[in-house]
């Protein structure tokens, strides 16, 4: 008896050790949680000022952007207090405002005289508001995003190319002012040799387990006439989501993916989409503007070698481009939320946002963005004041993951898998959404 | 080889050669992707993904620099106003026009995965050991139903286990420790170590035990001093398992752990490198994670095999 | 089949004589149970604890666990399923709906369509691995040289992470730079751009079939080579008595008496692959479209990317009812067949 015991006691004595040793951070540390990617790497230069004035650490805990929804919605609907501060998706903010994920900001903006009317208004819109349109704040702006294109400029500008297109379409090959126009451009790219080596037309966003087809087909839906529902008339989605134009829109999707991306690019987002374009394997490139400083310094395909431009327009000639970004919350569950207030405070500073910008940071201060400076100081500046001006986005409702998960399948199969019509597949989607609708009690 | 088997049939030398062939090349086989994981896992991010696939190439361990630091983009003109490179992954990462900033989290999930599936390991066959034998030598009532039944909870798919647990665990604070992923790989483990550590102790006769307490030894000397010596092979053969299952095992660390207690498996298919997967870097991680149940499957075959034909034949 | 409390004398592969007891069922056991009588006498006689206790103490702690974290949370889980409850809408109020989650998901034709997928996927899995498994077995069982090393090596790929490997499988996979496209292009000449294992719905469902199979055929052979093992040679003897020819005798004996043996690998496989989740989700995640979709992603999806836990919870009810229902099905099968 007495050795049993003493191999529970071991036993306990290991669990207690087991937990201590893989919970153990300093309390007065913060744990950031974001995805990884580039502009991750610049808030971790950008926080070390942070941590020089405050003495406070920082840990961060990023996630790639496959895994980033899943994981960090799992962790705050467990009331985890792995994250401090979270960076979270726009979409994400009815739920987590409902449900109590995030620490309102109201009070502590009008106690440290942070005023909204300072950051750009769509992303306080996008990032910060719920109920959408209304003065309740559960971020602050930190990261302003949008679906953009880059292109090779350097491929554009050989005469060759130049010329065989001209001769082919009529015209001079450009920047797409519309749709079909980039379509032309990404066909005559398509399986092109170029310099000793095949290259293809577009990479677009196709993959299915997070977000990424959704966000892709999106920017054309948008532009060719997509609305989510009657604007007299909330959640009353017949007709809208799936009228003619819609329908048009996702099959031009379709025919982009079909004729125009490399191969096997059916699961592909903004990591596959970097991985394309610097590899100089395609011509455009669809991807949230974060990919931009990067590129732009990127060893192969930067410099000279890139252009940017915004979504081009629809055959109504509207234009609009797929919000990104997100803002920066205090997680309710955290035992450090005084500090992470004081984070967002020092965040919030022009100096900061000024750093932040010039570190990669997509800044949503007006103060910086408005700087008569700005346009001129990166190449990809003025094309991303421009996709701003356009943007639109997802439902943010509480429900946002079921009808994105409806969206990624039901674009999913049609677009890649092949699967139906166009019309079915909205027609599906419109079915789908009422349903998540009504179980909500919304209509 | 055998002194029992076939003995008159034995196989002529034809069939034998032809066997032996056809087994060699499926084996070799089998084994290019396991290669060829090892393989990437010494290339550079160019090589591994060039076209046609590169057999030949010079090794670098910048994959392994590349799966324990993580790195960020700096223009040349501050690289070259560093101090000179420390190590051989310093210098590599600023030949990318990269500085390391700091250590990736694969040491500390790697960690993790020795805790909880040792952990777990440790009380399933302890449990598990100590149940059987109740089971085999003592009248149960229903025993044979629970036995079952509790064997049958491992035929429920991972994820709806995953359900009640994930609701349950956010009430005990339980989400994202290390215990509670021991308690749960635990309870997974202890149905299968009760159903073969019992086939086990049933081989050993109770005579001994019996002529143990006749002797002057309590039953529970009896168990230490004469049951557990003879049950060494069944126990390792549980342990094997039970390590097995808790070491690969993904779904309920993907659903249940965030940060704090992940393990490696949900962790290694989420190393990227500036676009999409490192490679290198991913195979860096995958033939450091296979090697220490690479090294059990070879050490401990033979008990490994008897677990598997035993149960088997159990069931 | 035979005398039923024979234990035979069989050798594993590595050389090491096992006992094993081929014919034991669930009935058998439960037969031996109810012989086996616990020496109380004994135990009276004896100072310490008295067995009841003893039997208290070393099978309570397995049994509270398994309560805790089995049993309960599976009642917990029969109770939601009959509810509207979401696990990411803490203030919401939980409603009864009855039944309705079960009429929606048997209606549903998402559900019918993962079902198949995993149908797909679960018989030809078992199709191959049991050829291609049985067919090892056969041959190892020559008993060639070195035949121990080699199902060493074979062995390796069941060891590994299904999760760990599953990922890697996916580089693999790529078109151009991936090796397998490489080497069937070699091998076919056709262009490895068009080899699009994971992009293209007809190749990606046996792009899981091909990695499963790889991981798991060394398992069926394991058990196949037990069952080889496991007949006695007496009766090949008298079968060259007789002058029956191999192949009769590989039709007559070798099959029938290892059948026992490839039915229960076949049970193994099944319940497995029924329930697969971590291969298939990091290869494929269910695309193209929903072309891999097994059940335990849309599962996963409902539970944990939608938060429907009621309505996945009775989505795992069925699951489990299902797997249970085929297996217990299955097993009454086999023991007609052991005890042919």
């Amino acid at each position: 008896m007495k050795s049993t015991l003493k191999v529970s006691l071991g036993l306990a004595a290991g669990l207690a050790a087991s937990t201590a040793m893989t919970g153990a951070s300093k309390a007065e540390d913060l744990t950031l949680c974001w995805a990884a990617w580039d502009p991750a790497n610049a808030l971790v230069e950008l926080s070390k000022d942070f941590t020089a004035q405050t003495g406070i650490g920082m840990k961060f805990e990023f996630v790639p952007w496959t895994n980033y929804a899943d994981r960090f919605l799992n962790e705050l609907n467990s009331k985890g207090k792995l994250c401090d501060l979270i960076i979270g998706d726009s979409q994400w903010i009815g739920g987590s405002a409902e449900n109590g994920h995030y620490v309102k900001l109201n009070d502590f903006f009008d106690k440290e005289g942070i005023k909204m009317s300072d950051f750009v208004d769509a992303t306080v819109v996008g990032y910060s508001e719920w109920p959408k349109n209304t003065p309740n704040y559960w971020s602050l702006p930190a990261f302003g995003d949008v679906v953009g294109w880059t292109y090779r400029k350097d491929w554009f500008a050989k005469p060759e190319i130049q010329a065989a297109f001209k001769e082919k379409y009529g015209r001079d090959l450009a920047v797409p002012a519309t749709f079909a126009e980039l379509k032309d451009i990404a066909e005559f790219f398509q399986n092109r040799e170029i310099d000793g080596k095949k290259v293809y037309g577009a990479s677009i966003y196709t993959e299915r387990g997070s977000e990424g087809v959704t966000m892709g087909v999106m920017d054309v839906l948008y532009s060719y006439g997509f609305k989510y529902d009657n604007p007299d008339k909330p959640y009353d989605m017949e007709g809208f989501v799936n009228s003619d134009k819609s329908v048009a829109g996702l099959e031009f999707y379709k025919s982009l993916y079909d004729c125009c991306t490399p191969p096997g690019a059916s699961n592909s987002y903004m990591g596959e989409g970097i991985d394309a374009f610097k590899s100089g394997q395609v011509a455009l490139h669809m991807n949230f503007a974060f990919t931009w400083p990067g590129l732009q310094k990127d060893e192969s395909v930067g410099g000279d070698k890139v252009g940017f431009f915004a979504n081009p327009a629809g055959p109504d000639g509207e234009k609009f481009a797929q919000l990104g970004g997100q803002g920066i919350s205090v997680v309710s569950y955290s035992d450090n939320q005084d500090a992470a207030l004081q984070y967002i405070k020092w965040f919030a500073t022009t100096d900061v946002q000024k750093k932040w910008w010039s570190l990669g940071g997509f800044s949503c201060l007006k103060a910086v963005v408005e700087d008569p400076t700005f346009e001129a100081s990166q190449p990809y500046a003025k094309t991303f004041l421009d996709s701003m001006a356009i943007v639109k986005d997802f439902w943010a409702e509480p429900s946002y993951a079921s009808l994105l998960q409806a969206s990624q399948k039901r674009f999913h199969d049609y677009v890649v898998a092949g699967q139906g019509t166009a019309k079915e597949a909205l027609d599906g989607l419109v079915a789908d959404w009422t349903e998540v609708f009504k179980d909500d009690g919304k209509i | 080889m055998s002194a029992a088997a076939h003995s008159v049939v034995e196989p002529s030398v034809t069939s034998k050669r032809v066997a032996a062939a056809l087994v060699v090349v499926y084996a070799v086989i089998s084994m290019i992707p396991l290669f060829w994981i090892f393989a990437t896992s010494f290339k550079t991010p160019p090589d591994s993904i060039a076209y046609p696939p590169k057999v030949l190439f010079t090794p670098s361990i910048e994959g392994y620099c590349n799966l324990f630091t993580t790195r960020t983009r700096q223009t040349p003109e501050y690289i070259n106003s560093l101090p000179p490179a420390t190590s051989f992954c310093d210098e590599t990462t600023r030949k990318r026009n990269m500085v390391i900033a700091g250590p990736s989290n694969f040491l500390p999930r790697f960690v993790n995965s020795l805790v909880i599936a040792f952990g777990s390991t440790f009380c399933a066959v302890f449990l598990g050991t100590l149940a059987a034998y109740g089971f085999s030598r003592f009248k149960v009532p229903l025993a044979d139903d629970l036995l079952f039944f509790i064997l049958s909870t491992r035929m429920m798919p991972p994820i709806a286990v995953a359900i009640p647990i994930y609701l349950m665990y956010r009430e005990l604070g339980l989400s994202d420790t290390a215990l509670g992923m021991i308690l749960l790989y635990t309870a997974v483990n202890v149905s299968l170590a009760v159903w073969l550590l019992k086939g086990f102790i049933d081989e050993i006769p109770r005579e001994y035990e019996e002529a143990a307490m006749i002797d002057g030894y309590t039953r529970l000397q009896a168990f230490r001093k004469v049951v557990l010596p003879q049950a060494t092979t069944g126990i390792a053969a549980t342990a094997i398992f039970c390590l097995i299952f808790a070491w690969n095992e993904y779904a309920f660390a993907s659903l249940l752990t965030s940060g704090t207690a992940q393990t490696a498996p949900p962790f290694i298919p989420t190393i990227i490198g500036e676009g999409g997967q490192d490679w290198p870097a991913v195979a860096a991680g995958t033939t450091v994670f296979l090697v220490p149940i690479l090294v059990f499957t070879i050490l401990l075959r033979k008990q490994l095999l008897r677990g598997i034909t035993f149960g088997a034949v159990r069931k | 089949m035979r005398g039923a409390e024979t234990p035979e004398t069989m050798q594993d592969p590595s050389g090491k004589p096992v006992v094993t007891d081929t014919t034991s069922t669930i009935l058998d056991r439960a037969a031996e149970a109810a012989v086996r009588a616990t020496p109380d006498s004994l135990a009276t006689r004896v100072r310490g604890l008295s067995d009841k206790t003893v039997a208290w103490i070393f099978i309570a702690p397995t049994i509270l666990l398994l309560l805790a974290i089995n049993i309960f949370p599976l009642i917990w889980a029969i109770q939601l399923s009959f509810t509207n409850y979401r696990a990411n809408r803490p203030n919401e109020a939980v409603k009864n709906i009855g039944l309705s989650n079960y009429s929606r998901i048997l209606n549903d034709a998402d559900t019918w369509a993962a079902m198949q997928a995993t149908a797909h996927f679960v018989l030809w899995t078992i199709l191959l691995q049991t050829l291609i498994g049985f067919t090892l077995a056969y041959l190892i069982d020559r008993k060639f040289r070195g035949h121990a090393f080699w199902t060493t090596i074979i062995l390796v790929p069941m060891m590994l992470s299904p999760a760990v490997v599953g990922n890697f499988w996916r580089f693999l996979y790529e078109p151009q730079i991936g090796l397998f496209a490489y080497v069937i292009s070699f091998v076919t000449g056709i262009p490895p751009t068009e080899i699009l294992m994971l992009s293209s719905v007809k190749l990606a469902p046996w792009a899981i079939i091909i990695v499963d199979t790889w991981m798991w055929t060394p398992y069926v052979m394991l058990i196949c080579l037990a069952g080889l093992r496991s007949i006695p040679d007496y009766i090949y003897e008298a079968a060259e008595v007789d002058r029956a020819s191999n192949w009769r005798q590989f039709w007559s004996i070798t099959l029938p008496m290892a059948l026992p043996f490839i039915m229960l690998a076949v049970l193994f496989r099944g319940i497995e692959n029924f329930k697969m989740f971590d291969m298939v989700n990091l290869l494929t995640g269910g695309g193209p479209g929903s072309t891999t979709e097994v059940a335990s992603i849309t599962l996963k999806r409902e539970a944990f990317e939608k938060w429907r836990t009621g309505f996945s919870s009775a989505f795992a009810i069925i699951l489990f009812v299902a797997v249970f229902g085929l297996a217990n099905i299955y097993v009454k099968v086999l023991n007609r067949v052991k005890s042919r």
